[in-house]
């Protein structure tokens, strides 16, 4: 069967991308298989500034699960675009950069300074974070913000394909994601982390110095595919999965449920060969569901 | 004094930026990730406080060599998703058949894996980060302390002049629970059991005597957090030259996830010393103390 899956003006070999924050800038897991197996890849959350994160402790294991703070440690635009871009397989595999600003101007500007390279496939706007001019109003939770940031990118992206990615921890995420596509969003990703917390009674402290974190992994699956059905009757634009992935047949539920694409995030960490693996293994996931082709296989939920 | 942005709180040596600028040694070695299945494990102390630390080999996949210092991630298939991340362990011996590790079992996974029965399928990565200086001509002390002893082993066994290295090892269980009769066998070693109350002040005593003994030297440490901090404070107080390794909790052992980070001196425009969060499974686990600020280090004046 044909693999390949093209959506939002993006064409991918798979429908299989690696979630930011888990597979740095790709390069860190060349020597565990080749970049170009992969639909694609979404960098490391980079911001106009380098910025050095969160303290320690930053992440904490969790019951099928793992909690992070790490507070966007990135080295900025520049050095991305300079120093590590040109190192990647982009004519090959799709790179798209997920992007992180605290106000609007910043993330257009971020967006302008992308939709000059080349290299880049796509941006994926990361709205899970603080609006500073707004008192620190996270813009992934309210639909007026959110629709704000993906105007200020799409205006500034040229033709460069702007992905919002939607976080769960709001009331109503089909709202959001109506919120986003009015505003010209070409996809949505989804799920980010869910807001959670550990504590170690022993010394009567936070797992993480940050004391809330994101939640990922297995154990956020079920939340991962809940906001994708949610959001998949509520808008018409592609969307493009993840929350728990960790085998071929996930990615299957995913795209089951609706989604054009799929990331694997945390599941990275459970072996730094696992994205090549789940792409050596989907052909024979596909046979063995009796799956011909995406187009009769997304979306055919039977409920 | 200096302090951070903020004007709130020493951050840095002003000297750190300016005394040793060479990176820890780096390795070149080709990093991979197997599948593979545990050959054996060797409980080191049947019982007593001892019984929590074991020698672990696993069937050697394809890795033919590693520097001193370096490390790999073990998963085994029984923790499927949960426990969720892999577990990194100093290599402490490489043989073409196998591959051999020193655990002491400190919660869930470590116990998990202590619990492998031989042949039992796990997946591992590496070798991964750097190595200690190895300086053949230079008198080397090894300071080791717990299960920080686990690198050494090979340390001694690669250095081409035994006779200038010399070993002080602290620990609390039994010797006899830990590979130290190999590295005795082949050069100068000492150790230290901390038995009772008041133990640890004649041991650091011991440790600023040895440090001061070096500091035209080099110095290699290993073990629990306090016992670097310990180190590293006399290493500064003699002016000697110390290597440290790290054993920050890791998920993912490649650089990606951004959890084990140390903060690192950097090199910067700004006359005031600069810091970067570094990996500590890329960068080290291998640094020049007078490099990095540890988790818990006094603030400096």
């Amino acid at each position: 069967m044909d693999l390949s899956v093209s959506f939002a003006g993006l064409t991918l070999k798979n429908p299989l991308l690696t979630a930011s924050g888990t597979f740095g800038y790709g390069l860190e897991f060349m020597d565990y298989g080749d970049l170009r197996e992969l639909g694609g890849i979404v960098v490391k959350g980079t911001s106009l500034y380098p910025r050095q994160g969160n303290p320690m402790p930053r992440v904490a294991e969790t019951p099928a699960g793992m909690l992070n703070a790490i507070g966007l440690q990135n080295p900025g635009v520049e050095v991305f675009v300079k120093d590590y871009l040109p190192r990647l397989p982009w004519r090959e595999t799709a790179v798209i950069v997920n992007i992180y600003a605290c106000d609007a101007a910043e993330f257009g500007e971020l967006a302008g300074i992308l939709a000059a390279e080349e290299g880049v496939a796509a941006l994926e706007v990361n709205i899970s974070c603080p609006n500073v001019k707004a008192g620190g109003v996270l813009f992934g939770q309210d639909p007026f913000m959110a629709g704000q940031v993906t105007e200020a990118v799409k205006s500034r992206a040229g033709d460069k394909p702007v992905i919002v990615k939607l976080s769960p921890n709001v009331t109503d995420i089909a709202a959001m994601a109506k919120a986003c596509e009015a505003a010209g969003a070409d996809a949505l990703s989804l799920i980010n982390t869910v807001s959670g917390m550990a504590v170690d009674v022993r010394c009567r402290k936070p797992r993480l110095a940050n004391v809330i974190g994101g939640l990922s992994g297995p154990a956020v699956k079920p939340v991962a595919l809940r906001c994708l059905h949610q959001v998949r009757g509520a808008v018409t634009i592609p969307l493009i999965g993840l929350g728990g992935i960790s085998s071929a047949e996930d990615v299957l539920e995913f795209i089951l449920v609706g989604a054009h694409a799929v990331q694997i995030g945390t599941a990275n960490f459970l072996r730094p060969d696992m994205a090549f693996k789940i792409a050596r293994e989907l052909p024979d996931a596909c046979g063995c569901f009796r799956i011909d082709s995406w187009e009769s296989f997304r979306g055919s939920l039977i409920l | 004094m200096l302090r951070d942005s903020k004007g709130a709180e020493p951050l840095w040596p002003p000297e750190a930026c300016i005394t040793t600028t060479v990176a820890a040694t780096p390795v070149a070695a080709l990093a991979g990730c197997f599948d593979t299945v545990l050959v054996r494990r060797v409980a080191l102390s049947r019982s007593g406080p001892g019984c929590g630390l074991w020698r672990l080999d696993i069937a050697n996949p394809g890795v033919e060599s590693f520097a001193p210092g370096q490390f790999m991630m073990l998963r085994p298939r029984a923790f499927a998703l949960d426990p969720l991340w892999g577990r990194p362990f100093s290599i402490y011996a490489l043989a073409p058949k196998t591959i051999s590790f020193f655990i002491q079992v400190a919660g869930r996974g470590t116990a998990a894996l202590a619990g492998l029965e031989p042949g039992a399928p796990l997946t591992v990565w590496g070798p991964l980060g750097n190595a200690f200086a190895l300086e053949p001509d230079v008198r080397t002390l090894i300071l080791a302390g717990g299960v920080g002893l686990a690198p050494f082993p090979a340390y001694v066994k690669k250095h081409p002049a035994p006779s200038r290295l010399s070993v002080l090892f602290g620990h609390r269980p039994p010797v006899a629970a830990y590979p130290f009769k190999e590295i005795a066998a082949a050069v100068n070693a000492e150790h230290f059991r901390e038995c009772k109350p008041g133990d640890i002040e004649t041991f650091i005593a011991l440790l600023d005597e040895r440090i001061r003994d070096y500091r035209g030297g080099l110095i290699l440490a290993c073990g629990p957090q306090p016992f670097l901090l310990t180190v590293k404070r006399l290493a500064r107080k003699h002016n000697a030259r110390l290597q440290i390794s790290l054993e920050n909790r890791m998920a993912c052992g490649v650089g990606a996830c951004l959890g084990c980070v140390t903060k690192m001196a950097v090199a910067g425009d700004s006359p005031e010393p600069a810091f970067a969060n570094v990996q500590v499974c890329t960068k080290g686990p291998v640094f020049w103390a007078d490099q990095i600020r540890l988790e818990g280090e006094e603030p400096w004046t």
